[in-house]
């Protein structure tokens, strides 16, 4: 087991080089590193002083070794200009050149610094997964007990009434990608005037304009359910279809299993036998597709978090890929590929925990 | 001219797609009459979730090829006094010969939402199926002899779509489909590999099959490496002298990172029929028989696998027009000018609360056929498994 363990540890950590050398790549073009220098610099630079601004603020030399020096296992780049004034990666205004480390990449804890948002890029990435953490953790708390419950259900009895209406949901959540699903719930629910809420607020039945808030950006100083519920339930919607289906495949083929027929002509009731005997076993491969499923709730809180102007991770992530900030974006990335990665672990590790007919010797 | 009613916008809507529903009804009577003699096609018509699903596809598609003929409207122009205007908006100045009303208003830049919502099917499905298509053709041609063979090859293989599909697809959209990327000529090289497998795929089908009867042989590849290399100099890098075969620089970084985002997941899947495939006792007489293994492969295999294809082909249809729509709402790789149906829902998002229609409306219309795809996808799903 252990050995089974470090070998996907260890595959793991070589897709994360991987993954992370060619982001670096795409993120250090030559045209984005021009693009940069004008920004940084000035917008009037010309052709030579732009390539030596870039030379001379360390995004010079091959690729290999600028992906070193971000990683720290490359001593940090210095420059000594004309009047001896000596700049480099590890030098700043706290940390003097005399005293400066040699090495300083994300391995030392140095992620940069973010040239859009104006402060380090650890700050900024803190302070944005603390947001997407509670949008997760409500997207979690609704999406996960929501679809198991219509998949079971819809998997006890194949074929049956129950069975049909909720694929049928199921179907139709899949063919709704979140920026549809959080454009209708705005028209329904948070427009005030259009969709359900102008009626309710004639009838009397809500106090404010809206029957939700259709942008969360209040909600990262206050979650409250007004402001809460059209984002969780635009990213959890998707996922809902999708592990919904994966559940009711599994429990359909469990309930025609052998020893359920036997449990039932035993005398058991439904019910138990539901409950006692189909359940653990169903769950099995749900728990997989719900590990699975967090790259794509990944690409749910990027387009959630835009439309509903919540300034968490997938709103950082956009941000700085349209303002060219190359160190934020690669630090977003190597969080998405760690989250990507990291689950696929899990729900390796955790299905062979799960699945008793699964022995790795 | 009053301002039309719901009850009238509905009908003229209706009406407006006279082309569509001439066609709709015209090949469901012909694929009713003879659906027993259309194999997969026509057991489709037995099944009512297929049906339906087939019958909100092709209202897309008849849309996108009588565009022309529905809009009511260019989608380009803005006529002075609609801009946000409600559905059934009469025009301010009415023009000979120009239609009446903006059936389903006008967007922030007073543009016929309707005419928008058409034109966008059209491009969406130009470039959905083809992206799918190529998908597939590279899925297959790495995802065969990858299980067929294992070994390191296998390893090599399935280490890079896992890989790719390790990348959150929005962050991969983020990285590849830039002006800047345009500009260092990435997606030329991209599509330079990746447009060289139908090529490879074709030729080697017809090569294995026909290599006994040298004659048919060279006309079949002879054939294919004419016409495909002849698209392939267009497409990838926009050399074709005639100039029939061409793609916009920012359409083709779009349409290659769709085919590289999509490749991985159809090699998944192919991969693990192969493995499955190949222990049985037809693969095993052809290896003794003394075929070669990309007869078997392409020839054997292949055909056998072709019903779970065929329904993650449609299901694939479906994830890729969401990929568009996707790359649209972020606005990369798509002109700011374009109807297609992501960008338009970006447009309108900004006054969502106030004006919810342009949003609405191209929603409901990605939202529609992405269902009928799944639908179609779960009909066909059913009935291959039926026999």
């Amino acid at each position: 087991m252990s050995l089974f363990v470090l070998r996907r540890l260890g595959l793991m950590l070589l897709m994360a080089l991987v993954l992370t050398f060619a982001v670096f790549c795409l993120t250090n073009l030559q045209p984005n590193l021009e693009k940069l220098a004008r920004s940084e610099g000035s917008v009037r630079m010309t052709d030579e002083s732009i390539a030596n601004w870039i030379v001379q603020n360390g995004h010079g030399g091959s690729m290999v070794t600028r992906y070193g020096q971000w990683l720290g296992v490359v001593p940090g780049w210095t420059y000594t200009d004309d009047k001896g004034v000596t700049r480099g990666r590890c030098i700043s205004a706290e940390v003097p050149a005399e005293a400066a480390p040699r090495y300083c990449g994300i391995l030392q804890g140095n992620w940069g610094f973010s040239t859009f948002a104006k402060s380090p890029v650890t700050t900024v990435l803190a302070r944005s997964l603390g947001h997407t953490g509670w949008l997760m953790l409500a997207v979690m708390l609704v999406m996960v007990p929501t679809s198991l419950l219509l998949g079971v259900l819809s998997g006890m009895r194949e074929g049956s009434r129950t069975d049909r209406v909720l694929s049928a949901f199921a179907i139709a959540t899949t063919a709704t990608p979140e920026y549809v699903s959080g454009v209708i719930f705005v028209a329904l629910f948070g427009s005030a005037t259009a969709g359900l809420s102008p009626l309710l607020n004639q009838w009397g039945w809500i106090e404010g304009k809206t029957l939700f808030l259709g942008t969360a950006t209040s909600a990262m100083d206050d979650i409250t359910f007004w402001n809460f519920s059209l984002p969780v339930m635009t990213i959890a919607l998707y996922g809902i279809g999708y592990i919904a289906r994966m559940t009711r495949a599994s429990m359909t083929e469990v309930m025609t299993q052998q020893y359920i027929r036997t449990a039932r002509l035993k005398g058991v009731s439904f019910r138990n036998v539901v409950m006692k005997h189909a359940l653990r076993n169903a769950l099995i491969a749900p728990f997989t597709v719900i590990m699975l499923q967090f790259p794509w709730l990944l690409n749910g809180v990027v387009i959630v978090e835009t439309l509903f102007n919540y300034k968490g991770f997938g709103w950082t992530l956009v941000q700085a890929a349209g303002n060219n900030d190359i160190n934020m974006l690669l630090a977003c990335s190597v969080v998405a590929v760690f989250v990507v990665l990291v689950t696929q672990l899990i729900s390796d590790i955790g299905y062979v925990f799960l699945n008793p007919r699964i022995r790795l010797s | 001219m009053e301002e039309l009613s719901w009850g009238s916008i509905f009908l003229r809507v209706i009406g407006q797609f006279w082309p569509v529903w001439i066609a709709l009804v015209a090949l469901f009577l012909v694929s009713f009459r003879f659906k027993r003699r259309l194999g997969l096609y026509g057991k489709l018509f037995d099944s009512p979730v297929g049906m339906m699903g087939f019958a909100l596809v092709m209202f897309w598609v008849f849309t996108a090829l009588f565009a022309d003929m529905i809009i009511t409207h260019d989608p380009l122009a803005q006529l002075s006094g609609l801009k946000n205007a409600v559905p059934g908006s009469p025009l301010k100045q009415p023009v000979e010969g120009a239609y009446p009303w903006y059936l389903f208003g006008g967007d922030h830049l007073a543009r016929d939402v309707f005419s928008r919502m058409v034109m966008g099917a059209r491009r969406v499905l130009q470039i959905a199926p083809a992206a799918t298509l190529f998908a597939f053709m590279v899925g297959i041609s790495l995802g065969l002899p990858a299980g067929y063979f294992g070994g390191k090859l296998d390893t090599v293989l399935s280490f890079i779509a896992n890989l790719v599909l390790a990348f959150p697809v929005i962050l991969l959209f983020y990285l590849l489909v830039t002006p800047e990327i345009v500009q260092t000529g990435i997606p030329i090289w991209f599509a330079a590999v990746l447009f060289l497998f139908p090529i490879l795929f074709l030729t080697v089908l017809f090569n294995s099959r026909f290599f006994t009867n040298p004659r048919q042989r060279n006309l079949y590849v002879g054939a294919t490496l004419v016409i495909g290399l002849w698209a392939y100099s267009g497409l990838a890098f926009n050399l074709d002298p005639t100039g029939v075969w061409s793609m916009d620089p920012n359409l083709l970084n779009v349409f290659v990172s769709v085919v590289f985002v999509n490749s991985p997941g159809v090699f998944r899947i192919v991969r693990g029929m192969v493995m499955d495939i190949k222990a049985r006792d037809y693969v095993a007489a052809g290896q003794t028989r003394g075929e070669g293994p990309w007869y078997i492969m392409l020839w054997e295999i292949l055909p056998n696998a072709r019903g779970p294809l065929i329904v993650d082909f449609c299901l694939r249809i479906g994830y890729t027009t969401i990929l568009l729509g996707t790359l649209g709402f972020f606005g990369l790789g798509v002109s700011p000018e374009s109807p297609d149906w992501g960008s338009t829902i970006d447009d309108g998002r900004r006054l969502l609360n106030i004006f919810p229609h342009p949003a609405l409306v191209p929603a409901l219309a990605l939202m529609s056929l992405v269902l009928g795809l799944n639908l179609l996808a779960d009909g066909l799903r059913e009935e291959s498994l039926r026999d």
